[in-house]
């Protein structure tokens, strides 16, 4: 899982070299903009088929690969 | 007074930070009119300088046009200064109406309704003709005002890379399910001036049903063969559902912009729209003023010709000086320094030069991309951009920048 959304990051967010680890901080870097967050919301429903609450998709929530798997995981139980 | 030392202080502290951060703005103050050639006091204080202005928004150089000026001092004869009133109360004149129309036959569309800035016109437009079951998918490259518009409207909003067909097209397939899709973006984007692909555009909204809101406020009067702006020259005229632009530009540069396009969405900003329900409208002498700017443009392509004129020799001078410039064919010409430091003692040097150009760095542009941004106006003469060419190639030299690749400039003087 942590593969698939870092790839996801990289490919919609990331357009220059910058690396990108599990713990990189995507909202609070600037990697990605809080408008975006849309997408990744879209996507993760729509891979995991699962649905993530509008108040539990904060910033704080999507701000690494990390979190965004522990946010994740918490909905395909 | 609740206004404490406490309080004071903190407010210090803010300000501080922004000077200490290089992010603090401050106003020159021009004491002539506003033309090709400005009267400056900078800093405050000091003697007039007498300066080439190469970073106005006067593109068609109609912010001083006597006939415009002519037309406004008729208009505050006939019409007064002000109306004490928003529009649907008691604040509509003939002559308000009258530009409405006039505007729509510019533009080439349905309908027009004025708002008191462009930036009231994006803030209003989308929470008026969207709702939470809707998707905005805006360029991440959009102005500020339509940023700010788009966080005060319900529906969802998502991004695509700046001019990026492929990936836009791979968002209106991911919000396919929403009952409307509006797909935002600039005409012409205001710190690269580079050129939306409309006419691409188009093809995707029609492929999935989706709407195209344009902000044509860097485009309107001089952009496609007669000036009508980007739709004129993509080929798209009479595609657009959405546009909005501005009068503090190149149609007049005094203030007022407007929302135009389908009909029934120009109802909803007139029964809807915020900042048309709440604010006076543009004041009579502007309208009267706007009125004799669209009169002149739509008469002739003189002026816009000569910008493309103009425009066209001012590329080549900087692109033979050695300088990197970002490519295009408007009149928005950045030269690109990198570095935010050099962007603000390039800007200096020039001044002292009697060139008048800013510097423009994070957090405005990306980091790494700091850059003058040059900006052309048919009301520029070729003796005045000479002498501007003159000036860049003296500081140039000075800093060792004229034919030196980016990676040289980086090298020497850090992102």
């Amino acid at each position: 899982m942590q593969e698939i959304i870092k790839n996801y990051v990289i490919k919609e967010y990331v357009e220059d070299d910058t690396e990108l680890t599990y713990d990189s901080p995507l909202i609070s870097g600037g990697i990605v903009d809080s408008f975006s967050m849309v997408s990744l919301k879209r996507f993760l429903e729509n891979k995991y088929n699962i649905s993530i609450p509008d108040d539990k998709a904060t910033p704080e929530a999507f701000d690494s690969v990390n979190k965004i798997c522990t946010l994740v995981r918490e909905y395909l139980k | 007074m609740a206004y404490s030392n406490t309080t004071r202080g903190m407010y210090s502290d803010i300000l501080t930070g922004l000077k200490d951060a290089g992010l603090f703005k401050q106003e020159r103050f021009i004491h002539s009119a506003q033309a090709a050639e400005i009267e400056v006091e900078f800093p405050a204080g000091a003697p007039l300088k007498k300066v080439i202005n190469i970073c106005a928004n006067n593109y068609l150089g109609m912010s001083s046009h006597p006939e415009v000026v002519k037309a406004a001092h008729e208009g505050l004869d006939s019409h007064g200064y002000g109306m004490s009133s928003v529009r649907f109360i008691c604040g509509t004149q003939d002559i308000h109406r009258t530009l409405e129309q006039m505007v729509t036959k510019f533009l080439g569309t349905e309908d027009t309704i004025l708002f008191p800035s462009c930036m009231d016109a994006n803030a209003g437009v989308f929470e008026a003709v969207l709702t939470k079951d809707d998707v905005m998918i805006s360029d991440r490259l959009v102005h500020a005002s339509i940023i700010d518009g788009i966080r005060l409207c319900s529906a969802m909003h998502d991004t695509f890379k700046h001019s990026d067909m492929e990936h836009l097209e791979e968002k209106l397939q991911l919000h396919n399910d929403k009952r409307l899709k509006l797909v935002i973006t600039d005409g012409v984007f205001s710190m690269d001036g580079d050129t939306a692909k409309l006419d691409k555009m188009v093809e995707l909204c029609e492929k999935y049903d989706a709407l195209l809101f344009v902000d044509e406020s860097h485009s309107s009067g001089f952009i496609g063969k007669t000036g009508r702006g980007t739709h004129e020259h993509c080929g798209v005229m009479g595609k657009i559902d959405i546009i909005t632009t501005t009068f503090g530009k190149g149609l007049g540069g005094a203030s007022g912009g407007c929302v135009s396009g389908r009909k029934e969405l120009v109802e909803l900003c007139r029964q809807k729209a915020r900042p048309y329900l709440f604010s006076n409208t543009i004041a009579p002498p502007v309208v009267a003023g706007v009125i004799k700017v669209l009169e002149i443009l739509s008469a002739s392509t003189d002026r816009r010709d000569k910008l493309e004129n103009n425009t066209a020799f001012w590329r080549k001078g900087l692109i033979e000086a050695g300088l990197i410039i970002k490519a295009g064919d408007t009149p928005i010409v950045p030269v690109m320094l990198f570095n935010a430091k050099l962007a603000q003692d390039v800007s200096r040097d020039l001044y002292d030069e009697g060139i008048y150009a800013i510097g423009f760095f994070f957090p405005v542009v990306p980091q790494g991309q700091a850059r003058i941004r040059t900006q052309i106006s048919a009301g520029h003469e070729i003796h005045h951009l000479e002498k501007a060419l003159e000036a860049f190639r003296k500081v140039g030299k000075k800093y060792d920048i004229l034919g030196k690749s980016k990676q040289e400039i980086i090298d020497r003087y850090g992102m």
